[in-house]
């Protein structure tokens, strides 16, 4: 009786009742009212309440009366906490008059130039004016008047009239950005928002407060007068710029793109975008698009428009009768995962091909890494400590970046940087740990033995400061000791002038330590889904070695390749010697992306190049058969995003020309060597995938809808289904030991890697984005330069151990630490690079 | 005859009023040394019973609001209030100009009261006199051991540091001065969350305190709380610094008992104002500030006393007492003020940026005679807008009282001199 008395007793109440006219409801400790209220369905008229960004409680627009011990009180909606028992009116006549008179009040300046605002038909004045505003104003003297509009950017302007300032843009660039480039200027009834004198609002994230702001002060320079809303149609998709995987909205008009605006998906985005994924859409339209099949008549002859008929059947030909072994396959990294899955088919289960390689040599081995214990991008929020081992993510991932940012700045996560130089990450990271090139290894070695409390054994390890080895090595230590304990290790590779081996190395010390979770920096699109997709050499579709899954696939695939195959370095060696006769292209550049020295003379001695593409670029030159690809925006399918996240793309414009969607392209071509896929559709190949692919087992449009879904998926992995499916990857760690190479006093040691407008084909396809690339420069640290008695902006001579010589402007950067030079990632920085030597060595000769 | 207690202006006739030696001379610093002697909660008790209520507008006790610090949460702050900036107010000023280390022995006191180890004196932008002998008096103190290291050898350090407003009366607020404090811009933050008590400067614990306010502490500590409340009314003891301007015969600033001093007594006494100017009568005055609503004739036998003046529909505020005689344009007296706080908006919500404002400009068409009859109900109710009611003491739709200011001479003269208004746009022209 007495136990049943327990049992039956009421949970203790963990939320709060809460009454808004009249109808109560539950709401959660800590909510906000104006947020409780709109999940009940009741939506109070604001401005400046965002609900990602800190309230301000500034516009007033939100007031509603709370029943309290002297009456009811007017309060800002946007600032209170909701409280057990509460009594909110938001439809009470003192409430009724408070949003009339806020409303006439922001209406009293704001010009009503709605006709020719870019904003009209979706604008929130607009539209709460209508609902909740006075008919008419009062106001009859003449209204503020600015300049209309003034350029604070490059991609954006601000029209100072229209603006209410609601600090939404202002706090955006502050506390969200981390970038304080606009501000409020002035003060009281003439206040506007500005930037500083000379100093333009140039943040890669500025695109955003065009979308957050709620009347049509900011306007977006590729939008500008390009469409009004309800003539918009639009979708919602993921940007694949890079590989973190935003949920946008694609916004079109007469099937041309006009517009991406960010969705609001709590694991990914939270809303926000990049400059380059916003505006990149201008690409779609490029004049240059390939449109139609081309082919060359001879090595060296014009490329001619041919039928695709014609053009199938010369690269079938081209491939029937040779050998596995002869054939490589690059790229692969633009495909949706169905395409990825298409091309890893044809590929590997027709051609019987291992050379495969998603990765532009930029990588690292795709089965070292795929099977570490992984970290979802949520998790750095919780995270004891996070430590980045990656390139600049402000500059490649820029949303991981914010959601980086945010960890530290808001839950005052502990962020360690250990790279060869300091980042857009640095000045939130509590300790940057800036090792010589090439040292990554003994520098992650010598922090956590430092955590260990083991004493270093040198006052300078791999080029850092022992002082800062020990107080690192500490804080990790007692970050680690608090909260739940976990460590977050996002990775990449930094500098593209040495070799992974460094990275991976250093990577297998990490991967030691338990309870350590890993998150991939990967920069391209859905790199991660071609990797686990099979578009890696020794992986089969699901993340599952060649070896261990025989006899899955011996059911499911006309054949398999017999052996391991080789990596984009491997493949290019090889064609360099003869031995490769025909390489596919998947929407890659490897002249503008493989940091090696000798791709063109690699590309030049192959019998048949076949590239599939969207966009014409620097290795389109050695192409032989080229085959125009749909491209993002003209195919549905998913993509898979850098934590492992499986998102919808949707088509929404149809693609120039006869461009087809690489799956079909993968599917016709298998039928013209005589397999058929029996694949009519995306979403079919999705279903085979869900069927097929170890870590996507289960997968279906629907549960790819919305926020996604986290691989691995383990659906129907237990069935009795034989043979039972083959063991996810696991991390072999590597046991190469890399010797670190001596110091030489008279030698700079390179630093490569990309750089957000650096040399891109689609930021060089977007007009807009186009005048945003920057010059490629050689930078040095300040120091470097005066030992070196060079000049800031000569040209300098830079030649590498091979003789190599390109010749840059130089720049003065204190991030670089002394000993070591920095160049974007581009084809400069490639022609110093020798892919396979451990690190990259210069020096530099004074103006040419 | 008025009760006139020579309690915080006791130095001012004296021409070294301001050095450490004058100073020290006058019984100065002794406070401190008594105050040290005790335990810190000792001393609130000593605040609390001498009701101690604050000098710079609201009027709240003293020591109670030190009392809201939690307990356990360090650092804390004292942050000071010189940031006197209200049109017709000038009390504090003399106060920073005249007897500094007065102030600062205040400081102490208050600072060793509530353990913090960090004091910050914002001094208005404008008083150029006022930061010059502030600085002069920090480092004389500094250099005599009273503000430092282990001061007076009990181990308590304190630092004091000085900073200039850049000339924004909004600062005047105290969240407003915290921000400005910050480097930030001078924006009032919304009571709750940013109670200064529980959430001040930096996010830590803060107790803002009025000039005047701290340098009633030394005489308290010298003196006693019960010396204290003998003097003035026993629910406003002590005495009150008044800035009486306008038009007077003497205008200047006045300490006179606390609470018992009435309003004719004020203007007449010849001590004090010494009649209205050419012996005319009093039309209205202002009993507390540019944002106070306005008095009449029936106002003058109330004693300068907050409850009276409270129940009555206004404030004694910061002290300055601003008279009308007969010969005064309402309408315009009303515009300067709105002008005032037009001016001073900082920006930051909208019906006070906007409304003040346009407030404004409705006030200047009027009196340029462009003023058309629903004119006058507009301006009430665009006041209403922004001060829901148009009641006292005010509501606003607004973040802090800046905003429901600027409507109180509306009311004030609307109500009271329709006429003027009528006058106005009816004429097209003066009132007179």
């Amino acid at each position: 009786m007495s136990g049943e008395a327990v049992g039956a007793e009421a949970p203790k109440k963990t939320t709060l009742t809460v009454t808004v006219d009249g109808r109560a409801f539950e709401a959660n400790p800590g909510e906000l009212l104006i947020a409780a209220a709109e999940r009940q369905g009741t939506y109070v008229p604001r401005f400046c309440w965002h609900p990602r960004m800190r309230e301000v409680g500034m516009c007033r627009m939100c007031l509603i009366e709370v029943d309290g011990p002297r009456g009811p009180a007017l309060l800002p909606a946007c600032m209170l906490p909701v409280t057990e028992g509460m009594i909110v009116h938001t439809k009470s006549d003192t409430v009724k008059k408070a949003q009339d008179g806020v409303l006439e009040f922001l209406l009293i300046n704001h010009p009503l130039d709605c006709p020719v605002c870019d904003k009209g038909g979706e604008c929130p004045l607009q539209d709460q004016t209508l609902t909740f505003g006075p008919g008419e104003t009062r106001f009859v003297e003449e209204k503020r008047h600015y300049e209309k509009p003034i350029a604070i950017s490059e991609l954006v302007y601000l029209d100072r009239e229209r603006c209410i300032l609601c600090d939404r843009c202002t706090r955006f660039s502050k506390e969200v950005a981390g970038d304080p480039l606009i501000s409020f200027v002035s003060r009281g009834n003439l206040t506007e928002v500005n930037t500083f004198p000379e100093d333009p609002f140039s943040s890669y994230f500025s695109g955003n407060v065009v979308q957050i702001c709620p009347v049509g002060a900011l306007t977006a320079k590729p939008y500008r007068f390009a469409a009004r809303p309800w003539d918009l149609d639009q979708v919602e998709s993921t940007c694949t710029t890079c590989a973190v995987g935003c949920r946008v909205v694609m916004q079109s008009s007469g099937d041309r793109i006009t517009r991406y605006q960010g969705v609001d998906s709590s694991a990914v985005n939270w809303g926000w975008l990049c400059d380059k994924g916003r505006f990149d859409f201008e690409s779609t339209s490029a004049p240059d698009r390939l449109t139609h099949p081309q082919m060359r008549s001879a090595k060296g002859a014009a490329l001619e428009k041919v039928t695709w008929y014609d053009a199938m059947s010369a690269a079938a030909s081209a491939l029937r009768g040779v050998s596995p072994e002869r054939i490589g396959v690059l790229g692969g990294s633009r495909l949706t995962n169905e395409a990825a899955y298409a091309w890893a088919k044809l590929t590997k289960g027709v051609l019987r091909t291992d050379n495969v390689d998603a990765q532009m040599a930029d990588g690292l081995s795709a089965e070292e890494w795929l099977g570490l214990p992984p970290a979802t991008i949520d998790d750095l929020e919780t995270a004891s400590a996070v430590l980045v081992m990656a390139p600049d993510l402000k500059e490649q991932l820029p949303i991981l970046f914010l959601r980086l940012r945010d960890a530290a700045v808001n839950h005052n996560v502990a962020v360690f940087e250990l790279g060869p130089k300091a980042t857009g990450i640095s000045s939130i990271a509590r300790h940057g740990l800036f090792h010589r090139p090439g040292e990554a290894a003994a520098a992650i070695r010598a922090l956590l033995g430092a955590a260990a409390g083991t004493p270093l054994a040198d006052h300078n390890i791999a080029g850092i400061e022992a002082d800062a080895l020990t107080a690192a090595g500490a804080a990790l230590k007692a970050e680690l000791g608090k909260g739940n304990g976990k460590f977050v290790v996002i990775f990449g590779r930094p500098n593209l002038a040495e070799s992974a081996a460094a990275t991976s190395e250093a990577l297998a010390v990490l991967a030691a330590r338990p309870e350590t979770t890993f998150l991939p920096a990967l920069r391209r699109s859905n790199l991660r889904g071609a990797l686990e997709l099979g578009l890696a050499p020794g992986v089969m579709p699901g993340r599952v070695s060649l070896a261990d899954s025989r006899a899955w696939f011996a059911g499911r695939w006309p054949a398999m390749p017999e052996a391991k195959g080789k990596d984009t370095n491997a493949i290019l060696h090889a064609a360099a010697h003869g031995e490769i006769d025909v390489v596919i292209l998947l929407g890659c550049d490897p002249v503008a992306d493989v940091p090696d020295h000798q791709v063109k003379e690699a590309l030049a001695a192959i019998k048949t190049v076949i590239a599939v593409d969207t966009l014409p670029n620097a290795t389109t030159p050695f192409a032989d058969i080229v085959l125009p690809a749909a491209g993002y925006g003209e195919v549905n399918g998913t993509t898979t995003n850098l934590e492992g996240r499986v998102t919808r793309l949707a088509a929404k414009i149809s693609a120039p020309g006869t461009a087809r969607p690489d799956w079909m392209i993968a599917v016709e071509l298998a039928s013209h060597l005589g397999t058929e896929f029996g694949v009519e559709s995306a979403d079919q190949l999705t279903a085979e995938i869900g069927r097929t692919a170890r870590s996507y087992l289960g997968l279906t449009v629907a549960l790819a809808s919305g926020d996604g879904v986290l691989m691995p998926l383990t659906q129907g992995a237990d069935d009795d289904s034989a043979p039972a499916p083959p063991a996810l990857l696991r991390l072999v760690p590597t046991t190469v030991t890399t010797a670190a190479p001596s110091p030489d006093a008279y030698s700079l040691r390179l630093v490569v890697s990309h750089v957000m407008y650096g040399h891109a084909t689609m930021v060089a396809a977007s007009a807009s984005l186009a005048k945003l690339i920057v010059t490629t420069t050689l930078q040095l640290h300040p120091g470097e330069v005066e030992r070196h008695a060079l000049r800031e902006g000569g040209l300098v001579k830079i030649v590498n151990q091979a003789g190599a010589t390109v010749t840059l402007a130089l720049r003065a950067n204190p991030s670089v630490p002394r000993g070591t030079a920095f160049i974007a990632a581009g084809p400069e920085a490639a022609q110093l690079i020798e892919n396979g030597a451990g690190v990259t060595k210069i020096r530099l000769e004074g103006a040419p | 005859m008025p009760q006139t207690t020579k309690m915080i202006t006791s130095r001012f006739d004296q021409p070294d009023s301001f050095t450490l030696s004058g100073y020290e001379r006058t019984g100065g610093y002794r406070a401190l040394r008594k105050a040290l002697a005790m335990e810190p909660a000792a001393v609130i008790e000593e605040v609390k019973a001498a009701t101690l209520l604050g000098r710079g507008g609201a009027g709240f006790p003293c020591g109670t609001k030190w009392g809201f610090l939690p307990p356990t949460v360090f650092p804390r702050y004292l942050v000071v209030n010189g940031d006197e900036s209200e049109p017709g107010t000038y009390k504090d000023r003399l106060l920073m100009e005249l007897d500094p280390h007065q102030l600062i022995e205040g400081v102490l006191i208050c600072s060793w009261a509530i353990k913090a180890k960090q004091a910050f004196l914002y001094c208005r932008g404008e008083m150029a006199l006022a930061q010059e002998r502030l600085a002069q008096a920090l480092n004389d103190a500094y250099a005599a051991g009273y503000i430092g290291k282990n001061i007076m050898g009990t181990g308590w350090d304190l630092d004091v540091v000085l900073h200039w407003g850049a000339g924004a009366y909004i600062v005047g607020e105290e969240t407003a001065l915290i921000e400005s404090l910050e480097g930030n811009r001078g924006m009032p933050r919304l009571k709750p969350p940013f109670f200064p008590a529980s959430k001040g400067l930096y996010m830590q614990p803060t107790v803002v305190n009025n000039v005047e306010t701290l340098a009633n502490l030394p005489w308290i500590v010298n003196n006693g709380a019960s010396a204290f409340t003998a003097i003035g009314d026993p629910k406003a003891p002590g005495t009150r610094m008044f800035a009486l301007s306008g038009h007077v015969n003497r205008p200047g600033v006045y300490e006179v008992d606390f609470g018992t001093t009435t309003f004719r007594e004020m203007f007449e006494d010849p001590s004090l104002g010494g009649g209205i100017r050419n012996g005319g009568k009093v039309k209205a005055f202002i009993p507390g500030g540019a944002s106070a609503p306005w008095f009449f004739e029936e106002h003058l036998d109330m004693a300068l006393h907050p409850g009276p003046v409270g129940a009555a529909g206004s404030m004694l505020g910061s002290g300055a007492i601003v008279v009308f005689d007969e010969t005064t344009d309402m309408v315009k007296a009303a515009w300067r003020i709105v002008k005032f706080f037009a001016k001073e908006s900082c920006g930051k919500c909208s019906p006070c940026r906007e409304g003040t404002n346009w407030l404004e400009k409705i006030y200047r068409r009027i009196l340029d005679g462009h003023g058309r009859p629903e004119d006058i109900d507009l301006l009430m109710d665009v006041a209403d807008n922004i001060s829901p009611g148009l009641a006292w003491p005010p509501r606003q739709t607004t973040i802090c009282p800046l905003g429901p200011s600027a409507a109180s001479p509306i009311m004030s003269s609307v109500r009271r001199f329709r006429h003027e208004y009528e006058a106005y746009v009816n004429r097209g022209g003066g009132a007179t």
